[in-house]
Formats: structure tokens, sequence, C-alpha cells
């Protein structure tokens, strides 16, 4: 039985992953009026950050395949696991 | 009849989403010519009632969410069906398994695999089920019919079941390579009693003796590690096309998806947990929606997916997976008084005596304990008080 690896990004399961340039994330922030810690978390030891290589402080554009909408885009910030939840 | 860039235009500001957008132009692909006037009716009425079916700021989502799953989790216990003397794999459903996937369990009591095959392994039952005897995992204690122990001489004699080893295709060889790995043993076979017998070096008391026993039935001879039982299926994949999938019992999504054959894309198991290992958060978040969605509809309950993709989302929302209750979200409230009015009302009021915690009348539950009116639906509204134009006004005032 032959192994081959697997890349995770292409499972029908994960969404698109994209990681925000400084100058969209600042003006993200500004469109919703929040701070970064607001928005939902992804853990930086989350398979997928791993993969696309994200780093704490990043914030991540998740295209999600919505069954109402279509299309949807989320966002999640890419925090350390050592965070205390809030 | 096309869509002009003007009503596209118009659509967007509007904050039409644009699925909306491109299903108005399928359908309206479909007609050969619509006036203008008719045109601007329905993208009229499109924005009104996409604005209708919008929530409103300050709207109790939560309660609805909360009641829309209750009400039919009543229903549930009372319908659970069953199958008898039907192939079928054994899984949860009904109420234990919703519980299971709202708890946030570690592992499912029934953890299953569905795994899909590449060309040309999907189109050929042979091929398939090749595949599926090579996945399944095979201890040396399935192979044998009988064995003995005997204390005084210190050997194990196992009695090996020739019809078995046939139909899985292993050879005497390979099960005799993998015993004589186990340290201080010595292994010889008899191939015309298909028994093997295995001496231990050094002497062993009773139990010492047993432990080897179980030792040596529980040796892997091949397959994937939790993998207990295979079936080929016949279903009609997502392309429309008839193909062969594997059923699994047990669960193990690291080791499947390297395996070439198997079709990596579509690989589905029920143990949400191990997908947010191997895939991440957000395949969690769709695993919970997608499995808890199919639970409802097996039952024949309507429940809208917008309150399980709320529930979905407030349980992935710190990048774990936590539970709906009082270690998950209901836990990190912040007020203590909510928390309080939850579950195990004393152990938090003392927590919060104890540590001095602030109580800052946000939410709901400490507000109408206190009283007052609650933050959401009208009285979300505050009103602030612009000193500048205050004073202005007061200046003005004053002069006349």
């Amino acid at each position: 039985m032959g192994k081959t690896n697997f890349n995770i990004l292409e499972h029908e399961l994960v969404p698109e992953h994209i990681i925000l340039s400084k100058k969209e994330k600042i003006k993200l922030l500004k469109e919703l009026n929040i701070k970064p810690h607001q928005l939902p978390w992804i853990l930086v030891s989350d398979p997928v950050c791993k993969k696309i290589g994200a780093k704490p402080g990043d914030v991540i554009m998740i295209i999600r395949k919505s069954p109402t909408a279509g299309k949807t885009v989320a966002y999640r910030y890419v925090v350390p696991i050592k965070v205390k939840e809030a | 009849m096309k869509l002009s860039k003007y009503y596209i235009k118009k659509l967007r500001d509007e904050g039409i989403s644009e699925y909306v957008i491109e299903k108005l132009k399928e359908t309206l692909s479909k007609y050969k010519k619509i006036s203008n006037k008719k045109l601007r009716k329905i993208i009229k009425k499109i924005i009104e009632n996409y604005k209708k079916a919008q929530v409103h700021p300050g709207e109790n989502i939560g309660v609805v969410t909360a009641q829309s799953i209750g009400e039919p989790g009543t229903q549930m216990t009372l319908r659970t069906f069953h199958f008898v003397g039907v192939k079928e794999l054994n899984v949860t459903l009904g109420l234990p398994r919703l519980i299971e996937i709202f708890d946030a369990r570690k592992k499912p009591s029934t953890p299953i695999m569905r795994i899909p095959l590449k060309e040309p392994y999907r189109s050929s039952f042979e091929k398939a089920y090749e595949v599926a005897k090579k996945l399944e995992e095979l201890f040396v204690g399935d192979l044998i019919s009988k064995y003995d122990t005997d204390i005084i001489e210190s050997t194990i004699t196992l009695y090996l079941n020739l019809n078995i080893l046939k139909e899985r295709n292993i050879s005497f060889d390979v099960i005799t390579k993998a015993i004589s790995q186990v340290k201080g043993v010595d292994v010889s076979i008899s191939k015309k009693a298909n028994t093997i017998t295995i001496k231990s070096k050094k002497p062993l008391n009773v139990s010492q003796l047993y432990k080897l026993r179980e030792k040596i039935l529980k040796i892997r001879l091949k397959g994937v590690p939790k993998i207990r039982r295979t079936m080929v299926k016949r279903v009609i994949g997502a392309d429309g096309k008839e193909e062969y999938i594997i059923e699994a019992e047990g669960s193990n999504l690291k080791e499947i998806l390297n395996i070439e054959e198997v079709d990596g894309r579509r690989v589905y198991t029920n143990d949400i947990f191990e997908v947010f290992n191997v895939l991440g958060i957000e395949a969690a978040r769709n695993l919970i929606i997608k499995e808890s969605m199919k639970l409802l509809e097996e039952q024949g309950l309507d429940v809208n997916v917008k309150h399980i993709m709320l529930l979905a989302d407030m349980m992935t929302r710190t990048g774990r997976i936590r539970q709906i209750g009082r270690h998950g979200v209901v836990g990190i409230k912040s007020s203590p008084l909510a928390k309080a009015a939850f579950e195990i009302t004393t152990k938090h009021l003392f927590e919060a005596a104890a540590r001095g915690d602030n109580e800052n009348l946000k939410g709901i539950a400490e507000n109408i304990i206190c009283g007052q009116y609650i933050p959401t639906g009208t009285s979300i509204i505050k009103v602030y008080l612009d000193i500048e134009k205050y004073i202005q006004l007061i200046g003005s005032i004053e002069h006349a």
C-alpha cells in the first residue's frame, strides 16, 4: 500500500484561508470598528495555520461555502497557544 | 435576458450578497425579454425582501437558536429507528449523538469513516474490496482458533485457523516474523499441525506468562491502527457517477489521508476532535454543522441551518472546540451573576467573592437579577449626551 503526502488544504471540509496584508488588516479593523482580539480566533498550532505559515497577530480571511449565502467571508485572528480565554 | 451593470451596481450598493445577484442573473437568463418597468419592480422587491430577512440589531438570536433546537429535540428520543438484520454499521443516532456533538466529547461513542477511492479502485468492486481488506486492522488473535498455555514448560501454543489465513491472504512466515520480534522468546512452527509454539527463554510465573500471551495476541500484522471493520458500499457520488466507497468502523484520519489509493479530498469521519487536530478549526466547524444537520434531517426535523451555524461559530470561537455548557461557552462568561444563574450557583458566587470579581451588568441574566432593563432588542440603544452641543444650547438659552 503506497503512501502519499496529502495536502490538507485540498480537503473538502477545509475552506480557503488567506493571510491579510498589514494594510488590509488595518482597513478591515477600521471598517468593523473593533480591536483584533474581538474577531474569532485561530490557534498558531492549527494545521492550516502551519501550512500557510501564519504567525500570531495575523488576520486570516476565510472564504466559506455557506449553505444559505453561497460564499461568505469570515475572519480569524491568529493567537498563540497559551492564551487566556476571554 | 441579461442584467445590466446599472442594476448590479444598485443591488451591490444596497448590500445584497453576491449569491443573490448570481441567482437573479441565472433566473433572468431563462426569460427572453422583461420590460424595464417590470425589472425595476423585481429589483425593488428583492431589496425589500432581503432587508426583511436580515437580523435587526439587538435581536436575541441565541434565544431563538436555543428554542429552535430545543423544541425538536424533545421529539427526538421517541423516534429512534432500528434496523434489524441489516448489514449496517452501528452508529449512534438521535439525542445521544446530538448531546455528544454539543458537549464536545473527545471521542465519539461510535467512530466511523467513509473512505472514497481514486480511479480505478472506485469503479470496480473487486479492487475496492482489496483496498478495504488492506485497511482493516488484523491482529494475531484474529487468526487463531484456540490457544494452549503450558505453565510448567512456559510455552504458548497457537492453533491457526487456515480458512481465515487464506481469506486474509497472510502467510505463516509473516506471523512468525512478527512474533519473533517480541523480546526473550523462541518461536517454533509446525506446518503439519498448523501450530506456532512460543517458548520463553527465561522461566516465567503464571501472571507473566499470561501477560506475554496477551501481548502476542495483540500484535498487529497489517492494516491501519484503529480501523476495525470495513465494508464496501455502492453509492452515487457527488459527480453523479456510481462508485464504490469503503465504510469503516473506527477512525484514523491522519493515516487514511496519506494512503495512495484513497481520495483524500473527500474522506469523511464523524470524529470532530480528530478533524480539528488534522484539518483545523474551520474544518471542525464545518463538520459540526454537517453532523448535526444530518442527525436532525434523519429524524425528519426541520431546523434551519442558521441556528446550527451560530452554535458551531460559538463552539469554535476561541480557536479550540468548546462545549455548550458550564465548561465551555457559559463557563467563560465574564459576569459572575450570569454564571451563577446557569448552574452550580453557590460555587460560582464563592469563587467570585474570593477573587473579588467585578460585575459590569452588561449581560442579560445579571440585569434580570437586578431588576433592570435587559440590553437587547429596543433597550440595546443607549442615549449619550453630546457635551459640546449641550453647552452651546445651554449658553444660547442663558443669553436669551
